[in-house]
This record gives structure tokens, sequence and C-alpha cells, in this order.
């Protein structure tokens, strides 16, 4: 078992194509520093310095928003869902 | 004739051609369409304009489009009325509403943005549209899909107005009720975005879909005789419309169309789902996210994917924001109704109900031109009204009952006085 991260088309471009990766972490940070570590160029596209995501990326747990949770800090488990979504305009 | 160069990230400065992609694949900024302002210098007048057909497609030289268009050319042009009863309630000098309820063909100002938004997927050659929407935008894709020959998915959170939902369903979409709210119905329609390759026309058609709103704010320009107003208060959902406003101000102000009286911006939320005005007021950029609860659905997006954009221009224009409770916004829906005739739903109660506020409070000086956006119609939204309205009595077809009710109600009249509006 892992943690599963869900990938956006925009960010497929870095990720040779995969829509799904999976990482072992403990936080939501462990997780996407991971992947950062996995795919050149993903970092400057998730964050804007260590510990500050850009303005437009959501990250969501489960289906939680993780600015209702502890925002990087929020704890996963193996089996945990981590999207990674572009904010959408409304309607 | 095209003026349209391109697409930017509002972020990072990224440059893509014009495509079906509404996210900068370097940072997640928004993509912004670039114009030739230089090219339009002396081409794009106010002559030009008011020679083309009263429907939106006249601003079309600043919208981004390439052919003739092939949606909402009946879209627009709505009143904008000088409001002198609500005036005289208020205490104000100049007050205008800017009235979409009565946008057709499904009464909100979504068909500013959807009519570019489908005339852009019909040139991209996409034969599915869709969208995520709290209601009036499935109308109006409903709507204009129909009429385009495109098939339509509109996707909805599962609890609106039934208005909303019929609204919709008369036009033949396939429609979606999804179990969450707005914003889970919009992380959903991401994915679909991307998995089904369709043209949702608020994720990947944004970037032109947005520019579509900025002819609310060229009609205004333009009704109010080729001027400015002073202060217009505009309601925040998801912050397509505020910041678009704006930028229609600003490129009439930079084409030399009308003088800069500085116009101030001014954003209204309902107190239930109210984060954009939360940060105007705490003075920071950053939105943070709520869970909604008010009955002003259509502007209930707890998550605003512009909401960043909104307050930039409300500061930038030494604007502010306001927000209402749910009372508040029926009184409103209610004076507006009783002073202007016009009805509209919660996201016009919320707006009106701000103004007043601004108002009251000093934001908005008395003697200074206001308009007043309204963005849906009330038609749709009975819900909200039916408990708060006295229902009709009910008589025998017979004189003698028809009299004894009006000695009752005159009765009633010399022990009550005239009610005044709350909130006034």
């Amino acid at each position: 078992m892992a943690i599963k991260i869900r990938i956006p088309t925009p960010l497929r471009s870095v990720t040779n194509g995969a829509d799904m990766v999976e990482v072992q972490a403990g936080t939501v940070d462990e997780a996407l520093k991971n992947l950062c570590g996995q795919f050149n160029g993903m970092e400057k596209r998730l964050y804007k310095q260590p510990g500050e995501l850009n303005r437009f990326v959501n990250i969501y747990v489960n289906d939680e928003d993780i600015r209702f949770l502890n925002n990087l800090q929020t704890p996963i488990k193996d089996g945990d869902d981590v999207s990674v979504v572009p904010a959408i305009a409304g309607g | 004739m095209s003026y349209v160069l391109g697409l930017k990230c509002r972020e990072c400065g990224e440059k893509y051609p014009q495509k079906g992609v509404h996210v900068c694949e370097v940072c997640f900024g928004p993509l912004e369409v670039q114009y030739d302002y230089a090219a339009m210098r002396g081409k794009v007048t106010r002559e030009s304009i008011a020679s083309k057909p009263r429907n939106l497609w006249r601003y079309r030289d600043l919208l981004p489009i390439h052919g003739e268009p092939k949606a909402g050319l009946y879209s627009g042009w709505t009143p904008l009325r000088r409001a002198y009863n609500l005036e005289k309630v208020l205490g104000v000098k100049e007050l205008y509403i800017k009235d979409d309820s009565a946008n057709y063909p499904t009464w909100s100002y979504k068909e500013r943005v959807v009519s570019v938004a489908i005339t852009k997927a019909i040139e991209l050659g996409y034969d599915t549209v869709g969208c995520a929407s709290t209601g009036n935008l499935a109308n109006s894709v409903a709507a204009h899909a129909a009429v385009a020959g495109l098939k339509a998915f509109v996707m909805i959170p599962h609890d609106l107005e039934q208005g909303k939902v019929l609204g919709s369903l008369i036009f033949g979409p396939t429609m979606v009720r999804i179990e969450g709210n707005y914003d889970d119905v919009n992380r959903l329609c991401s994915e679909i975005a991307d998995k089904y390759k369709w043209a949702i026309v608020n994720v990947n058609l944004r970037p032109f879909y947005t520019e579509g709103a900025k002819t609310f704010g060229f009609e205004v320009a333009e009704q109010l005789g080729w001027k400015l107003p002073k202060h217009t208060v505009c309601p925040t959902a998801g912050g397509t419309i505020l910041p678009k406003i704006y930028k229609a101000y600003q490129e009439f102000i930079d084409l030399g169309l009308v003088a800069d009286n500085q116009p101030k911006i001014y954003s209204a939320q309902a107190a239930g789902c109210n984060p954009v005005v939360e940060a105007i007021r705490a003075g920071h950029d950053l939105i943070k996210p709520q869970k909604p609860k008010t009955i002003a659905k259509s502007i209930a997006i707890g998550n605003p994917a512009d909401g960043f954009y909104v307050v930039q221009a409300v500061k930038q224009s030494g604007g502010w924001g306001e927000d209402a409770t749910d009372a508040e916004i029926v009184d409103a829906i209610k004076l507006l109704a009783r002073t202007e005739g016009t009805w509209t739903e919660p996201a016009g109660g919320t707006t009106l109900a701000a103004t007043i506020k601004l108002i009251n409070s000093g934001r908005i000086p008395r003697d200074e031109s206001i308009c007043v956006c309204i963005t849906g119609n009330g038609l749709k939204t009975v819900e909200v009204v039916v408990d708060q309205l006295e229902p009709p009595a009910s008589i025998p077809p017979k004189l003698d009952a028809f009299d004894a009710l009006m000695a009752k109600y005159q009765a009633q009249q010399t022990q009550t006085p005239a009610k005044v509006p709350a909130g006034v």
C-alpha cells in the first residue's frame, strides 16, 4: 500500500503522461516533496517557496481541501488519495 | 478582424496559443486573453461600437473570437435604469440598476460568458459543451447549446432550486446532480474536462468565457452616455464578473472612449459564504475557503478561483467589500421589487443589501453615482420568498364578501403604520 497522488492534465507533461503516482509519506508536504523528487520541474509548478504552494494549486486529501484540514502538515496514511487540482472559474 | 494576440498566464507571464487550455502549465495560474490594443486605437471608437446591433456582440472587437458570433445574437444590451424610487428610499442622489435579470434567453448575466464560450467552442472544433454550475450557467449553456446544435452536459450541486433545475432540463441537456456543494462539482468537472475532452465552458474555455463578462461593464459605460459610474457594486461568487467589469472600464478608459473618473468597485457576498469579503476586510490576498451556508445558492462558492483577482481589483480601485445575512437578502429582494419593479434572485438581493450597508457606513457617498449590478432573475428562486410573502385572501365571488374584505383591510390600516423595509 502507498499514497496515491492524482495528477491533473496540466502536470502530466512533467510526469511523462502518468495520471497517478504512488509515494510513501506521512504528511501532504512529504508526499508532494516525494513527488517533486521523482519528476524534474514539478517543484516550481507546485511550490512558490518551500512550505508555500502556488496560489492556484489546490490539494485535496480524500475529497477534502487541505485548507480545511492542517494544510501541508495534514497527516496521511497508506491508501489515502491525494489530488492536485487547479482552481476553476465559477458559475 | 480579430485583435487577439494569444493567451498569457496572469501569474508568471508564460504565453500560449489559443486553445482549450485554462491553466498555466508552469504555475497553474489562470490564462488571460491578450489583445493588440495599439491596433485598436482609432478603429474601435464610440461610433464603430454604436453602429453595431444592440446585443453583446457590439463589443466583439474586445472579445476573443475570430469569425462571426455563433451564439447570443440576441443576448446582452439589458436595461440600465435610473432607480428614482430607490434613490428616495435610500437617500442617495444618483442610483442605477444594471438589470441582467432581463438578459435573454435565460435571464442572467451568464448569457454573456456563454455566448463567447460557445462561439469559441465551435471555433476550436468541439461538438460537446458542459459546465459546473450553481444553476444560471447551466441554464444558459443548455439553451445556447440547443440553438447551436451542440451536445450539452451540465453538472450542478444536488440541492438547487427547482426553477434552476427545470430551467436547464427544458432545453434537453444531459444534467447530472452531484451529491456535494458547488466546489465539489467544480473539482469533478476539472477531472471530466481532462478525461472526456469536452469544452467545459468554465474550465478549459475559462480564458475566453470570462472575457464575455466584460460586456456587462461595456454596456454600463455606453448606456450611461459614455461615462462610468463612480461606484459599482457587484456580487462575487467564483470571482469572474467583478474583475472583468473593472477591466472593461479600464479598456474603455485606455481606448479613450470614456473619461477616467477613477471608478471604484465593491464586492458583495452573502454572510454565509464570504471568503472574498473576509479577505478584503482583513487586508490580505489569501482567500480562506469556506463551506457555504446561505440561501444565495447562485453565489455559494466557498473556494472562489478568481477571488484573488476580485481582491486585487477592489483594492486597486479603492473600493471595499460587504456581506449580507439571509434576512437582509430577502428584505432587499422585496425592496427592489417594490420600488423598481425588478424581481431578482438572492444574488441580486445580496448586492442591493450590501450597497445599502456601504451607503449607511459612509463607504459610498450619497451624492455620487452608484451602479448596482443585478445578475439574475427571481422567478428561478421562488423558494426563498414563498414563505416571506402574505398569501392572498380567498373569497367567494360576491360583492358582499369583497366589501367585508376591504373593511377588514381598512381597519388594519388604521391600526398599523405602513411598513418600512428593513435594512434602510
